[in-house]
């Protein structure tokens, strides 16, 4: 269940239950969760029984009559396949997730001593009881570790092969039901119902079961059925007016009029347009609690980024090596080397590459004849080849090592300017004699500042949390190009930056792991959690990232705003088109009595009858030919709210105007070249 | 062609130097601050709340200033149908006129209370100068301004940050009264009698014309009731013919007046407005919607009426085509006609200074239309700017989705509370004009009133309630509207098409208010600029205007086609 970026969005199976599901979903108590939808089911009945009187009669038009009837309850079905394909695509991923959600035995312990341990069913346990994982079990509910360490197989839900850690204590303490555990044991205290786990709630999500409209999506359905009543009132009284003129209009074409009007393209691809984008999610390994959570995503003004991990690699890095007077670039790259040939920690081993990249040292490890490791006490490292010393260290600590000289006021200087533009200053010594600075940075993700830039431009204001001094914060977020920072962050400046942001009118969206993020992530409006991180974390956010990744946030956003932009694109499209079904249809139905309304025709339709039959087939076939985009999503480009308003306008608003025109016109070309009408 | 291209340029230019003026005025007297005039009014502001008992620093929430306007307005009809039922026992009714019938009396009461002014009876012959100058007049006043509450406190609500309240209907009622709409009637009246508009309670005056024949010449307090009748767009008549009658209408300077009077207060409120947000752009992007729709519809009418009717001209014997000038005073000529028929029908005022029946079918439509969009293109005083207020709502939720953020407006997040309200008002045109259109369409009793055989019949009644639920007043005049049947159901179409609207924006405003305001960035919606005010229009023309395009169709485009093939009905 890795990223499977499945580029076809049909496949035979799919089509073949979306099929059937369309058909299931003809049923009027499911019909009227979409009023819209459900108008054009109560006109295809109205209509097929008109079309069997008429045949019982002799009645006139029959053929043209039977036509429409077929193609206002394909436009229905049509609709629903749209729907049954979106929530198609989700049920295959939660019937995977559902085969790990099986029921086991799990050990639970009485009265959480270790040694009474009894198998009990894993639905029976309730929060507060504990229990026993060992190697090979499947850890049969969500809960956080009270005791032990063990590696995880997180696989079922994260698509994840490498098995990860998880221990009691710290951030990385939840576990997740229906993983197993690799090795170790872990002593698990039960944080979750039977039937509420993350794993329960992840299929509901993913299957779309227990999914309730979003706000916005619900006040585009009031204006959609707003819309179909005020149709509803221009065709009701078109009989009226038509009396009244001496001219009466059969039923079926007001049906017809009726259908084509009222915005059937964006209600019968509304739902699949919210399945879709919650299923988009799903693909990026983004779980989302709710769907308001994904809609507000869209709606993000500020952007609460951590440092390490989102903007900078999370370790600091040689960057530079900086001689004192007298000593060349090479010699303190040597004896940098030298002194960090032992020390494993990331920063020493990017001291050996960069020496190693700059000068082409090659250290050899069993040349040293010691190796001193760091200590709190001594402040500093490094090693002895044969009687050479060579140690590094921080400045105060090295400045007690090393002989007082004449080189302090200098060191004192290179070791300021560092420390002032955001780096870390490593002081090196050899023989007691200092040699010169390493400088140590946080090394900014490649390509982090075109992200941010993005971000900008589409109004997204990015702030950089960090524990970092102000000092540092401030050279950091400079050079990676985020437009504010929080130096010196904790738990509470981070929700109070959070509330002062909500105050403003910004929503607010930040991610984090540590339960000390909960607070703060239960009061952004999207908290991102990282499944890796702790259960009140997961519990907090919103939204949870099976990959904690926490880039994953400006994805994220993105998705929502697709979402949105979505709904607005196809509404747009589906109330330009009305313009041409108006004059389609109108002509035809008046031409009986007002002759000279013939030059209302414009598009030139063949015949009354071909004019409505055309502009009916337009009305399905439109919402048929619009799946795929409501599945994908409207392309979004990052860019200004005006430059994205301008592009699809132009592509919705007057390609909806036009478009119809057009495949009215070709509709009317072949239903009369094949001589249907 | 020239001399008409400078007069509209000359009407366009001298509503464009005075609606900002106005708008700022405006804003300084809604927001209680000094202005010119406070010396003069504040004094009497005052006696007025205390004789009242009312606290001017109580601010109401929107529900408590629509209860407080609802009755206000109540009160106010209760009294003028009094009026029209008792004025037989009242004062100045030199030509002793008798009380009008139930029917009448309450639609004229609803008429002049929406700032409809729909006449269903005939000034001169049915109301004394004491029904005219109490009643009527009073109602002018106070209907126009309560209008123009209503609008001030929508923009409150629409431009405050976390208010629960809207203002205080009574301080808003009072000081458009005092402050805006009786200085501009004064000037107006005073510059009308210079023109010859008489303002006199003497009795009827008995003349003898050159042919000999006696006509009874109608005399009354015309001047002042004609200023207010333009400036608070409610367009009734002091006589019947309205402004094309020579003592309403002497003059082409009196006419070039009553037209800028006409809309020079709605178009104020696009300026009013872009103070009020503290963003003159706002403001400035409604005014071009306002323009462009009205200029458009000028021109439609104009080139309609130049155009004339073939039928006519190739009949008769008419050597040099005037264009269509039937129903036209040929002092007022085509220009000026067209134009006082797109300005009074765009903003709801309704007074007439040509027979709108008579209009080509083209140009009928247009007028038609000005008022079944809502009368927003500038509208009624205060009305037409609420109006508009609901499409741009609209038109922010269907587009404003398309940048990808739940839609906002000047920072507001459109929901589905607003979007309820506006869809319930945006239901009342279809309402009163199509449904109880289709109602007069079917019954018997009701089809007498119309006049006119074919398709024309059809827009006679169109035009009633259009007119009618838009709140505007003026009329085909083959349509006999003083049956009972009409009277009544023009009378629920009126209090539909105002109170529909009103209440639902209220509600939002008030909605609105209470909402914190999302700061501008590059991902807000931007709704100033071209690209949005051609998106406004064409929503505008989509959702408002294609409803009715079914039935127009039946109307005035059958009729438009037929002159064109030379049928007749």
């Amino acid at each position: 269940m890795k990223k499977t970026e499945n580029s076809r969005l049909l496949d035979g199976a799919l089509v073949r239950t979306a099929s059937i599901e369309a058909f299931r979903k003809l049923d009027p108590r499911i019909m009227i969760r979409n009023p819209v939808m459900f108008m054009v089911e109560a006109g295809a009945v109205m209509a097929t029984v008109i079309s069997i009187h008429t045949g019982m009669t002799g009645g006139p038009d029959l053929s043209a009559l039977i036509q429409i009837t077929v193609w206002l309850w394909f436009t229905v079905l049509f609709a629903n396949f749209a729907e049954a394909v979106a929530e198609g695509r989700g049920k295959a991923r939660a019937d995977s997730l559902r085969s790990t959600n099986k029921e086991t035995q799990a050990k639970k312990l009485r009265n959480g001593e270790k040694t009474a341990v009894e198998m009990v069913a894993s639905s029976r346990l309730s929060p507060g009881d504990f229990v026993l994982v060992e190697a090979g079990d499947v850890i049969p509910v969500d809960g956080e570790i009270v005791e032990g360490i063990a590696s995880v197989d997180e696989s079922a839900i994260t698509g994840e092969s490498a098995p990860v850690i998880r221990e009691s204590g710290g951030d990385r303490s939840a576990v997740t039901g229906g993983t197993r555990i690799v090795s170790d044991w872990l002593k698990v205290r039960v944080t979750a119902k039977p039937g509420e786990s993350f794993l329960d709630r992840m299929i509901a999500m993913v299957e779309g079961a227990q999914r309730q409209k979003t706000p916005n999506e619900i006040a585009l359905n009031i204006l959609l059925v707003g819309m179909s009543i005020i149709f509803l009132i221009v065709v009701v009284t078109l009989e009226p007016f038509a009396l009244f003129s001496g001219t009466s209009i059969p039923m079926a074409f007001l049906i017809a009029l009726l259908v084509t009007l009222i915005p059937t393209t964006i209600g019968g691809l509304l739902s699949a347009i919210g399945i879709a984008g919650m299923d988009r999610l799903v693909k990026a390994n983004v779980i989302a609690k709710s769907g308001r959570a994904v809609e507000a995503s869209g709606d993000v003004d500020t952007l609460l980024l951590d440092k390490t991990g989102t903007i900078t690699f999370g370790n600091r890095m040689a960057d530079e090596f900086v001689p004192l007077k007298g000593v060349t670039d090479r010699e303190v790259a040597e004896a940098a080397a030298i002194a960090s040939l032992a020390d494993d920690t990331p920063e020493g081993k990017s001291i050996v590459e960069l020496a190693g990249k700059l000068f082409d040292f090659r250290g050899d490890k069993s040349k040293l004849s010691k190796a001193i490791a760091f200590s709190a006490e001594t402040r500093m490292s490094g090693a002895d080849i044969g009687e050479d010393e060579y140690r590094k260290g921080a400045g105060d600590a090295m400045r007690a090592y090393a002989e007082a000289g004449p080189q302090v006021a200098e060191l004192g200087r290179i070791v300021d300017g560092i420390a002032k533009s955001g780096g870390t200053p490593l002081v090196v010594a050899k023989n007691h004699k200092i040699m010169g600075v390493i400088h140590l940075k946080d090394i900014i993700k490649p390509g982090i500042r075109e992200r941010f830039a993005e971000l900008r431009a589409m109004g997204i204001r990015t702030v950089m949390i960090t524990g970092d001094n102000p000092l540092t914060a401030a050279a950091i977020a400079a050079e990676a190009g985020v437009d504010d920072f929080l130096a010196e962050a904790t738990p509470e400046k981070k929700l109070e930056l959070i509330r002062q942001e909500q105050e403003g009118g910004r929503l607010v969206a930040m991610c984090g792991d540590g339960s000390n993020d909960a607070p703060a992530l239960a009061q952004a409006d999207v908290g991102v959690a990282m499944n890796d991180g702790t259960q009140a974390a997961r519990e907090a956010g919103n939204l949870v990232d099976l990959d904690s990744d926490p880039t994953k946030l400006i994805e994220i956003v993105q998705v929502g705003k697709q979402l949105l932009i979505s709904r607005g694109a196809l509404t747009t499209f589906s109330i330009a088109n009305d313009v041409a079904k108006y004059f389609a249809i109108l002509p035809a139905l008046f031409i009986a009595a007002y002759p000279q309304l013939g030059a209302l025709n414009i598009m030139g339709l063949a015949s009354p009858q071909s004019a409505i039959l055309s502009a009916v087939i337009f009305n399905a076939l439109i919402i048929i030919a619009l799946i795929p985009l409501a599945l994908r999503g409207v392309r979004f480009t990052p860019g200004s709210a005006a430059a994205l308003l301008r592009r699809n306008l132009l592509i919705y608003g007057l390609g909806g105007l036009i478009v119809p025109f057009v495949g009215i016109k070709v509709i009317d070309l072949l239903i009369n070249a094949v001589g249907l009408v | 062609m020239t001399t008409d291209l400078g007069q509209f340029a000359l009407y366009c230019a001298i509503l464009l130097a005075c609606a900002p003026l106005l708008g700022g005025y405006m804003y300084r007297v809604y927001s209680g601050q000094r202005v010119l005039l406070s010396p003069v009014f504040k004094p009497v502001e005052k006696v007025i709340y205390r004789i009242c008992g009312i606290d001017a620093q109580a601010s109401q929430h929107w529900s408590r200033y629509a209860v407080t306007l609802l009755a206000f307005n109540a009160a106010g009809w209760v009294l003028l149908f009094a009026i029209l039922r008792l004025q037989h026992l009242l004062p100045w009714n030199p030509a002793g006129l008798a009380p009008m019938s139930s029917d009448l009396a309450f639609n004229t009461a609803v008429s002049f209370v929406t700032n409809t002014n729909w006449q269903a009876y005939g000034g001169e012959t049915s109301l004394s100068y004491f029904s005219q100058m109490v009643g009527l007049t009073m109602q002018n006043f106070v209907s126009a301004s309560t209008g123009m509450a209503v609008a001030v406190a929508v923009i409150r609500g629409f431009a405050g940050r976390k208010v629960r309240d809207l203002g205080n209907f009574h301080v808003d009622m009072t000081r458009g009264v005092l402050y805006i709409l009786l200085p501009l009637s004064i000037i107006a009246a005073i510059f009308l009698m210079s023109q010859g508009v008489p303002q006199n309670l003497n009795s009827y005056v008995d003349a003898t014309t050159l042919e000999g024949t006696k006509q009874v010449l109608a005399q009354g307090p015309a001047a002042s009731q004609i200023a207010i009748k333009q400036l608070g767009t409610n367009g009734g008549g002091f006589f019947n013919v309205n402004s094309s009658h020579p003592y309403e209408n002497p003059t082409a300077l009196s006419n070039l007046l009553q037209m800028v009077y006409i809309l020079l207060i709605p178009a104020a409120f696009c300026f009013l407005f872009g103070k009020m947000v503290n963003d003159k752009r706002q403001g400035i992007a409604i005014f071009a919607v306002m323009a462009v729709l009205f200029v458009g519809g000028f021109a439609a009418t104009y080139s309609a009426e130049k155009a004339g009717n073939a039928l006519l001209t190739n009949s008769s014997k008419i050597i040099a085509d005037p264009g269509n000038m039937e129903g036209k005073e040929t002092r007022f000529g085509i220009l000026n006609s067209t134009l006082w028929a797109t300005a009074t029908t765009a903003a709801s005022n309704g007074s007439v200074n040509a027979m709108h029946d008579s209009l080509t079918p083209l140009g009928g439509m247009v007028t038609m239309l000005n008022m079944q969009l809502g009368e927003i293109v500038y509208g009624g005083v205060g009305a037409g700017f609420y109006g508009m207020l609901l499409f741009v709502v609209l038109t922010v939720f269907i587009a404003g989705l398309m940048v990808g953020r739940t839609p906002e407006y000047l920072g507001k997040k459109i929901e589905a509370r607003e979007i309820k309200l506006a869809v319930l008002a945006i239901l009342t045109m279809p309402i009163g004009i199509l449904v109880f259109g289709a109602l007069s369409a079917t019954v018997p009793v009701a089809m007498t009133a119309v006049q006119d055989a074919g398709p024309h019949g059809l827009s006679e009644i169109l035009y009633a309630y259009s007119s009618a639920t838009g709140n505007n007043g003026s009329a085909f005049a083959g349509f006999g509207a003083g049956m009972p049947f009409h009277t009544t159901l023009q009378g629920i179409a009126m209090l539909l098409g105002r109170y529909g609207f009103i209440i639902p924006i209220l509600a939002i405003a008030g909605s609105l208010g209470t909402k914190n305001v999302v700061p501008v960035s590059g991902g807000t919606f931007p709704t100033h600029g071209p690209l949005f005010v051609t998106l406004l229009i064409a929503v505008i023309l989509i959702v408002g205007g294609l409803t009715f395009f079914p039935a127009l169709a039946l109307g005035p485009i059958a009729e438009h086609f037929a002159m064109l093939a030379g049928i007749a009905y």
